[in-house]
């Protein structure tokens, strides 16, 4: 028998994540030990390796090199989604964000100057932020649903991306092959690492402040509340006075500049090079990301540990032992139904249930 | 300590740590862009890996990561395969260029292989295959059987590789039959099955009774052999499931002996950067068996042309040629150079429609 | 550019077999979304059905069981995210993701050792005569089963949903589920049943293409249709009717794209290949003046307190 909690429990909510993690390590081990592979190497070279291992020195700074998009796309998310503002297109911005940000820089080459980066940043932004603003202007004139609009966009982006690859921006020294030209050899553009072999660039520093700044507007200020009032009684929220329009207009903006900047720093930056396939799915392995964070901002920077972790180690698996690909994606799919049938005991109590017999 | 040594160090490190074992073990990484359950271009890829370990067996080790995004995952998966110990590394997509590059600066005792890259370095070689050679073939026997007179071309994306295929088959279509046309849909995907499986119907409906592919899943085979009386050619591998008809005959990438005449190279010690282009001569492009819906005499002529083009006596693209814009391109009897081919972007006369940019 | 190469009846014929396997999928998610449930899985649930329906058929010679097989393969994924969102109570838009990432992962491992494998034909349905009258019979009575199943399983949805007692419940249940709680139906056995079926619809949908559409097994072979079903349900206003429409035209625009370019209209591919995108949201704003809005306990977690 369940019982709704008066308020989550404290300690559950903390411990649910253990439980899950331990749960997933022994569903998955039988799943490896299926497929023929020692369960315990499996586990251990997927968890233990990228953080402990004898390479954990690569590994370690690969962490937040593939967190960093996870946490900054997630967080604009969560604002969103705390608010019952669905943007699903994330994907969509961060490939805007790519193109606008490599286009501002690209249109300087090969010039060398300082402001060239802190102008591909705000590009970046901006690209992402028109790209997400569509989905909020149209509901907010026409009340159309965000959900539908900013997924169609998503693939509207991807065929803008193949046409710059293939046109605007390619490479003119790169023999008539599609891609622009790299980044990581223009150093005015180059979102470098900024302490050799740490793996902290720009993004990075992006996705810190960003979750910083989340947690500041969630708990401290007036927009915060607003946003979370309206996602949890979006009556009293319009007795308090919240315009819709403007929270749409700002969620979905803000949402989709994170995006955006997210795109921008992988592209000049990790990635190097706009190239058809430059988009690896991060907009929405971000909406598994927030969700996992429970929508908070630190729980979302964890989340995007997790989340990367399984993919470096899951990686080191496959070269390793051979799993394939597809045991990986089964594992980390487990890994999310754990968390969120755990978090059933965060709200709610179990109790015997008696026999009612009267 | 500087991070790149830190790495070179480590590599060092491992390699004399493990020596006395590496002594009879090469180990072979293979990085993969698709899974290898794709049925085209992945899977072609690790039957080469296949081989080589048949070929050497306990001599070798070989791994593979698939489905490797390209950018920072595919660096981060290389440079993971080095610390680890491999002694060669095969990069299997043209969008590995760069991380390659960067990672084989970070270990330069370890040999990389990057397909269809242009960039090279002491221990980075390219390879590609000339599937255009293939093409010439199919353009061959598809002017030779066309009734309609139009042939139907699929296409992913508009990129040189592909480019080259279409211009290489409308050559070869137009020498056998003047009245040819081709026309060419652009599916702007690299893996779709149902969009490839509209775009061939939707050719065949416009009266295309040959469809090529530049694509990798039978779902073209499938849409032609629904309609009848339209043949096609398998892509990538064999696709002999749907021989005879419609499949008449198909363009193989047989990696094999690349990969197993460089595994050998490294064992030897004698690995050295080679800039690889190979064709039929070499046996990385094969032509499937070509089936008996096509005549006799036209099977002969196309393997006639084979054996023309393994033996050098005849390259597939040779001059007169015009581009399409009617300005000179090949004079008569010469042959286009690698460097031209390499980066084609631009239709030979004769063919209709731009290229999408 | 001749557009007289472009066959109208062909063009119809053929956008109505793209638009099956999103009709399917999004009739299912149809219902589930009216019983106020919103799984973001149909993605997964499509190619677990593509997978079980490819290797059954392969494996029995026999593409009739090969569907039945894809039904109850994406209802069995489904029962996951019914112990998810209704036991476990756990956040539909998450669970509908994992659903999703597992599914792709499962189906995978599942099908590797059936690439390259060719699967029995179903072949079409040629009723004499009628088949054969021009214009009409090759758009209307030239098709598989399956693609008639489609027709038939929208309008069947319509009526019960629209006539019939069971609909009724469903949408009460949808609409407010503390009310039809406090009515004395069982909400979550009704909503389990509605996931099990959208589940069965996606799975038949996955199947379409792995055994008729395309037909091969290849990992992640859906590609992104299950997406476009889930959108088609916003589209359709949760109606029946509409979502078949909203499925033809999709498809419809798809394969008008590469009509023009094979017919050599000179507009820019990439604007070609993204308009299917533009043309579904222009339509919705157009739309947008149907103020029937979403069952209003969408996607909100039921919990019965006593």
């Amino acid at each position: 028998m369940l019982e709704k909690r008066p308020q989550p429990s404290k300690a559950w909510s903390y411990a649910t994540p253990l439980v899950a993690v331990l749960a997933t390590m022994l569903f998955g081990g039988v799943l490896f030990a299926i497929l023929g592979k020692n369960p315990i190497e499996a586990i251990g070279t997927i968890f233990w390796d990228p953080l402990f291992g004898e390479f954990s020195f690569y590994y370690r700074p690969q962490l937040l090199v593939k967190g960093a998009p996870l946490v900054l796309i997630a967080i604009g998310l969560s604002l969103g989604f705390r608010a019952g503002i669905w943007n699903i297109g994330a994907e969509g911005q961060y490939i805007m964000g790519a193109i606008f940000g490599a286009g501002a820089g690209l249109a300087f080459y090969p010039l060398d100057a300082w402001y060239i980066f802190p102008i591909m940043v705000i590009a970046g932004a901006f690209g992402g932020w028109i790209w997400a603003t569509i989905p909020a202007f149209l509901k907010v004139r026409f009340g159309t649903n965000e959900i539908l609009v900013s997924l169609m966009l998503v693939y509207v982006a991807e065929q803008m991306l193949a046409s710059v690859s293939l046109g605007l921006l390619k490479n003119p020294e790169g023999f008539g092959f599609p891609g622009s030209r790299n980044f990581q050899s223009y150093d005015s553009g180059h979102n470098a690492e900024l302490i050799a072999g740490s793996g902290m660039h720009w993004g990075v520093v992006a996705a810190f402040i960003a979750v910083i700044f989340a947690y500041v507007l969630l708990n401290r200020h007036i927009l915060g509340f607003h946003i979370r009032l309206t996602g949890e009684a979006p009556r009293a929220a319009k007795f308090a006075g919240v315009n819709p329009a403007r929270l749409i207009l700002f969620c979905l903006g803000l949402s989709g500049a994170l995006a955006g900047l997210a795109g921008m720093f992988e592209v000049s930056g990790p990635s190097g090079v706009v190239s058809i396939d430059f988009n690896v799915g991060y907009g929405f392995t971000a909406i598994i990301v927030a969700f996992l964070g429970r929508l908070h901002p630190v729980g979302i920077l964890l989340a995007g540990g997790l989340m990367a972790l399984t993919y470096i180690g899951g990686e080191i698996a496959q070269s390793q032992l051979g799993l394939p690909a597809a045991a990986i994606q089964v594992f980390q799919g487990m890994l999310l139904f754990f968390l969120l049938a755990f978090d059933l005991l965060t709200n709610y109590r179990i109790r015997a249930a008696r026999s009612e017999v009267a | 300590m500087k991070f790149t040594s830190l790495l070179a160090s480590a590599a060092v490190a491992l390699g004399l740590a493990t020596g006395a074992v590496a002594e009879d073990k090469t180990k072979v990484g293979f990085v993969f862009v698709g899974p290898v359950g794709d049925g085209g271009w992945t899977y072609e890829h690790n039957k080469g890996r296949l081989a080589v370990e048949e070929e050497f067996g306990d001599k070798v080790e070989t791994v593979f990561v698939e489905s490797v995004p390209e950018g920072p995952d595919a660096e981060r998966v290389m440079t993971q395969m080095a610390l680890e110990g491999a002694d060669l590394i095969f990069t299997t997509s043209f969008g590995y260029m760069d991380p390659t590059i960067n990672v084989a600066k970070k270990f330069p005792d370890v040999k990389f292989e990057h397909a269809t890259g242009y960039k090279t370095a002491d221990n980075v070689s390219v390879y590609s295959a000339r599937f255009y050679e293939g093409r010439a073939v199919q353009g061959h026997i598809a002017g030779k059987m066309t009734k309609s007179n139009t042939i139907g071309y699929i296409g992913s994306y508009p990129i040189p590789e592909v480019i080259r295929g279409i211009n290489s088959a409308y050559i070869h279509a137009k020498k056998v039959n003047p009245d040819v046309e081709f026309k060419i849909v652009w599916a702007y995907t690299w893996f779709d099955p149902a969009k490839e499986a509209d775009a061939a119907s939707v050719l065949i409906e416009q009266g295309a009774d040959v469809i090529l592919q530049h694509t990798d899943s039978t779902a073209p085979q499938a849409a032609a052999q629904e309609a009848g009386n339209v043949i096609t050619f398998g892509q990538a591998s064999d696709m002999s499931e749907y021989a005879p008809m419609p499949r008449v005959s198909s363009i193989i990438d047989n990696w094999a002996p690349y990969y197993i005449a460089r595994t050998q190279a490294v064992m030897d010690g004698s690995w050295e950067t080679v800039n690889t282009w190979d064709g039929i001569a070499q046996g990385m492009v094969e032509i499937g068996e070509i089936s008996d819906a096509v005549p006799a005499d036209v099977k002969e002529e196309a393997l006639a042309m084979k054996a023309a083009m393994a033996d050098g006596s005849y390259h597939a693209f040779t001059g007169p040629l015009k581009k399409q814009d009617g300005s000179d391109w090949l004079a008569e009897g010469e042959t286009a150079d690698d460097g031209t081919l390499a980066g084609m972007n631009f239709y030979v006369e004769g063919l209709e429609g731009e290229i999408p940019q | 550019m001749d557009l007289s190469e472009i066959n109208p009846v062909l063009l119809v014929a053929s956008l109505m077999v793209a638009a099956t396997p999103l009709l399917l999928a999004a009739i299912g998610e149809l219902v589930v979304e009216k019983a106020g449930v919103l799984n973001l899985g149909v993605e997964g649930m499509m190619i677990v059905g593509a997978i079980s329906g490819f290797a059954i058929s392969v494996e029995t010679g026999s593409p009739w069981l090969g569907f039945i097989a894809a039904a109850i393969g994406g209802a069995v994924l489904s029962l996951l995210f019914v112990l998810l969102t209704q036991f476990a109570l756990a956040n539909q838009v998450a669970s509908g993701l994992a659903l999703t990432l597992f599914g792709l992962g499962f189906s995978a491992l599942m099908g590797q050792s059936y690439v390259g494998v060719k699967p029995p034909s179903m072949g079409e349905i040629h009723i004499p005569i009628i088949s054969d009258i021009p214009v009409i019979g090759p758009v209307l009575f030239q098709h598989d089963p399956i693609l008639y199943l489609g027709i038939a399983l929208t309008a069947a949805v319509w009526a019960v949903l629209k006539y019939t007692r069971v609909g009724l419940i469903l949408r009460a249940v949808g609409e407010n589920h503390d009310a039809a709680h406090a009515l004395g139906y069982k909400v979550i056995k009704i909503r389990i049943m509605a996931i099990l079926f959208g589940g069965a619809c996606a799975g038949l949908g996955g199947a379409y293409i792995s055994l008729i559409r395309v037909p091969q097994w290849t990992e992640g072979m859906t590609a992104g249709v299950g997406w476009i079903a889930l959108a088609l349900v916003v589209f359709a206003s949760w109606k029946p009717w509409r979502a078949l429409l909203g499925a033809y035209l999709f498809g419809g625009i798809t394969v008008l794209q590469l009509n023009l370019q094979a017919a050599g209209v000179a507009i820019p591919v990439e604007y070609l290949a993204m308009s299917p995108y533009i043309i579904t949201i222009l339509v919705l704003v157009i739309l947008s003046a149907d103020k029937s809005s979403a069952p209003a306990s969408l996607g909100r977690i039921f919990h019965a307190s006593h």
